[in-house]
């Protein structure tokens, strides 16, 4: 009664000297930060978590450290999303994805919070970095429905036959998110396999998990199908090779994956014929500048998550 | 010989050179005539008696002198000695073609490059009979196949890609290409000059320069390639030719001085030339085996399909990695299908690769033919019912003859193991996701065939089938405008076409 912060009613009745109480600070409801696979957020199956920290070293949130079973099961749930997603038409992936970006910017503040938070960035700079962000995902979901014009041809062989290429999404895609960039970095290596038409596990930034995971908030309520996503936090030390050595990844991403570690993830990547999609030779994670738009927006990072497909067919009456 | 062939003799007499009752002559009726033999004649080709390595625009010997025999599968006879690299050999190689990139050939504008492409075209065509029959003699592969597919394709593809050279710019718009470097490349035996172009012309358009290791078994069209480049006048260094086995070829993909691996073969060797590039910045493109399914719906024109799964399967001994080497018929019409391809059988020629009415030459090397062998009688052993038609086999050389099994199941190694031989597979499906279901289900995604009349089964076909090349009513056509390679264990990278291109170059802001 007395807490919200009005004045006693009948207070001529009461003592003489009415006292205000001062009002009692709200204490705020924290959120569990979970793993996100096939839709729903559950927590780790090993109830492992890990103490992740602001970028000042402040202890912030217990963080899910997900297992090699965690992973599994991320990549079980998006082998079963792959088909109705790649089946999606180009128009309505674009459109989803749009809705993403639509999303995040009815969050904008809490993403700027975050990032700030994890990334120790100053208000204004956290706020450019979350507006990229949000940029970013146009940017590449305008391209869903354009890609295919844009690398496939027609072949004139040289015989009646008619002739021609397209592309196809090759599957279920590993990211080992960029380890500096919790929030912009992801998105940008995240967008390009999901507008062409994959089905993605992330691997979180190690340090700075937090962003994704709101991140995932996000997804869950656009309209990406659940599993078209899915984001797991841990350690990469453990989870690294599991991802790479999954016979059921199509394609890695090893950008997050530091030079010391990149040849034995790679090998794992082999026993499958992986594809392997890779930080341009000389790009350094921690120094690359996920703000400039020509180097992170590119066609080229949408290619590599493609497989053409070539189909003959006669010419005759 | 092959234990197999005696093994379908008793599951179908030996009919000599009766005709099947089909054809109309009266069941039994002998076969009203006879081939002649129609040899090639070899004179067109001087062979050496011994043949260097191709480095810095110089035939050189192995710097330990070393030679290996390469035979003529159909004869067994020894065609000639061929050097044997060393890995000091294929440095020296990739030295020199280093060298040669950084300056001459990365710096010579596009269009002079596409000269030079161009020049080698021509020549490929000028000495194209020379060509086939080399190939065919180091190969094995039927003449009329060197003669109007691979030399012919070969040529093609330099035409194709020396166009390219100064109009890069136009392939990747708003990028700049540029070339990555030395490109080491190591091909197979199956197609040795083919895919000895598709691996140097897209290189050399982008302003690569290229260490190519040809298969041990089939070096000869390689070496004589050499000489097509000292006709062209080629500057030295540009493309180095560097025989020798697999660890040559294991060596020259490891090598840090190569910036582009490209790599045509097994998918065993596949994953080792991958584990090779693992934490490098390589670029890397790998073609790599396949187990085709061939789809026959009951409303196929099936004398066309017919023609079709002949030329998937028994297209150069069937050692092809797109070959359709399942064939897939609707339950409907398996066996007015299988009765058609018996007779078709009867009709094939198998025998000396020069003879012009040959179909189905030699096996390129005994190994292989062991290989075919084991696989075939595993076959058997499994279960499969086994057809070979009644022909002779030549006294010597590698042969073997046309195959087909019905009754195979899919966990039959058969129907799972890429055979590389002239053994095609009969499965059966009722539905259309029934057959989706049994063509996918490999670890390989090379290519496909669908055979149907209708348009829209086709594109709902196309568009489920996991392959890099859906053939529809036809198979086993190739183009240099048309990207070729795999999905999932077949590799990855395109060879042909605009999206060849790609795999050799760098892209950068403009």
């Amino acid at each position: 009664m007395a807490t919200n912060g009005r004045t006693p009613a009948r207070a001529g009745r009461a003592r003489a000297v009415a006292r205000p109480v001062a009002p009692a600070p709200r204490i705020e409801v924290r959120k569990t930060y979970k793993l996100y696979i096939g839709g729903a957020f559950p927590r780790t199956e090993s109830g492992r978590t890990y103490l992740v920290s602001a970028a000042d070293g402040a202890p912030v949130a217990n963080a899910c450290r997900g297992s090699r079973k965690d992973l599994r099961d991320a990549v079980r749930a998006a082998r079963k999303a792959f088909p109705g997603w790649a089946d999606r038409t180009a128009m309505n992936r674009g459109q989803v994805l749009y809705r993403v970006a639509e999303l995040m910017e009815g969050r904008r503040d809490q993403f700027v919070a975050e990032v700030a938070q994890a990334e120790g960035l100053r208000a204004d700079r956290a706020r450019a970095v979350v507006d990229r962000a949000i940029d970013r995902w146009v940017w590449y979901a305008g391209w869903a429905d354009k890609i295919a014009q844009v690398l496939g041809s027609s072949n004139p062989v040289a015989a009646d036959y008619f002739n021609f290429t397209i592309p196809e999404p090759t599957g279920v895609v590993g990211i080992v998110a960029p380890e500096t960039s919790s929030l912009l970095g992801l998105v940008s290596r995240l967008a390009p396999p999901v507008v062409a038409g994959n089905a993605v596990v992330v691997l979180a930034s190690e340090a700075r998990p937090l962003p994704a995971i709101t991140l995932t908030e996000v997804l869950a309520t656009s309209d990406v199908p659940g599993g078209v996503v899915n984001v797991i936090t841990g350690l990469r030390q453990e989870l690294v090779p599991v991802l790479a050595g999954h016979v059921d990844v199509d394609t890695i991403d090893v950008w997050g994956v530091d030079d010391a570690a990149r040849r034995e993830t790679e090998l794992l990547a082999t026993d499958n014929v992986k594809r392997i999609v890779r930080r341009p030779a000389g790009v350094s994670d921690a120094r690359f500048d996920w703000l400039d738009d020509r180097a992170a927006e590119r066609p080229e990072w949408i290619a590599a998550y493609l497989e053409m497909k070539t189909v003959w067919h006669p010419i005759g009456v | 010989m092959p234990d197999v062939t005696s093994e379908s003799t008793k599951l179908r007499p030996w009919t000599g050179d009766r005709a099947p009752a089909s054809w109309g002559l009266g069941d039994g009726q002998a076969i009203p005539w006879e081939y002649a033999p129609a040899p090639e004649s070899r004179e067109i080709v001087r062979l050496k008696e011994r043949y260097g390595l191709f480095i810095d625009g110089r035939e050189v010997q192995a710097s330990d002198g070393a030679v290996f025999p390469t035979v003529n599968p159909a004869t067994e006879d020894k065609l000639a000695d061929v050097a044997r690299a060393t890995p000091a050999d294929v440095d020296r190689a990739i030295r020199a073609a280093g060298r040669a990139q950084k300056r001459r050939w990365g710096s010579l504008p596009g269009r002079e490059r596409a000269k030079y492409l161009f020049r080698i075209a021509r020549l490929l065509q000028e000495r194209s009979r020379e060509f086939a029959v080399l190939e065919t003699m180091d190969s094995g592969k039927p003449i009329k196949e060197s003669r109007d597919v691979d030399v012919p394709l070969a040529a093609a593809h330099f035409w194709y890609y020396a166009g390219w050279a100064d109009k890069l710019e136009y392939a990747f718009p708003g990028r700049v290409a540029r070339p990555l470097g030395v490109a080491a490349q190591v091909i197979p035996w199956n197609f040795p000059l083919l895919m000895l172009s598709w691996k140097i012309a897209p290189a050399l358009a982008a302003g690569n320069t290229v260490v190519l290791k040809p298969a041990s078994t089939t070096p000869l069209s390689a070496l004589l390639f050499a000489d097509v480049c000292r006709q062209a006048d080629l500057p030295p260094g540009v493309v180095n030719i560097v025989p020798g086995p697999a660890q040559i070829g294991m060596h020259l993909v490891s090598s840090p001085s190569v910036q582009k691996v490209a790599f045509t073969g097994s998918t065993e060797v596949g994953k080792l030339i991958h584990k090779a590039t693992a934490g490098t910045d390589k670029a890397i493109t790998l073609e790599l085996g396949g187990k085709a399914a061939n789809i026959v719906f009951e409303d196929a024109a099936l004398d066309q399909a017919v023609e079709g799964i002949v030329n998937g399967i028994y297209f150069n001994q069937g050692e092809v990695c797109c070959a359709g080497s399942r064939l897939l018929a609707q339950e409907s019409i398996v066996e007015p299908l299988v009765e058609k391809l018996k007779d078709r059988l009867a009709t094939m020629r198998v025998g000396d690769p020069l003879d012009k009415n040959t179909d189905v030459g030699a096996i390129n090397s005994r190994q292989q033919l062991e290989k075919i062998t084991e696989l075939v009688e595993a076959g058997v052993a499994e279960g499969a019912d086994i057809y070979q038609p009644p022909c002779d086999l030549p006294d010597r050389g590698w042969f073997f003859r046309p195959t087909l099994f019905t009754n195979v199941a899919q966990s039959h190694r058969i129907a799972k193991e890429e055979i590389f031989g002239p053994v095609l597979s009969v499965l059966t499906f009722r539905t259309p996701d029934e057959a989706i279901e049994k063509a996918n289900n490999t670890p390989y995604g090379l290519s496909a065939g669908v055979w149907t009349e209708k348009g829209s089964r086709i594109l709902a076909m196309v568009r489920r089938l996991k392959a890099g090349v859906v053939w529809a009513n036809t198979f086993n056509r190739f183009d240099p405008t048309s990207p070729f390679g795999g999905y999932k264990e077949s590799g990855f990278g395109r060879e042909g076409g605009m999206h060849g291109l790609h795999a050799y170059v760098r892209l950068e802001d403009r």
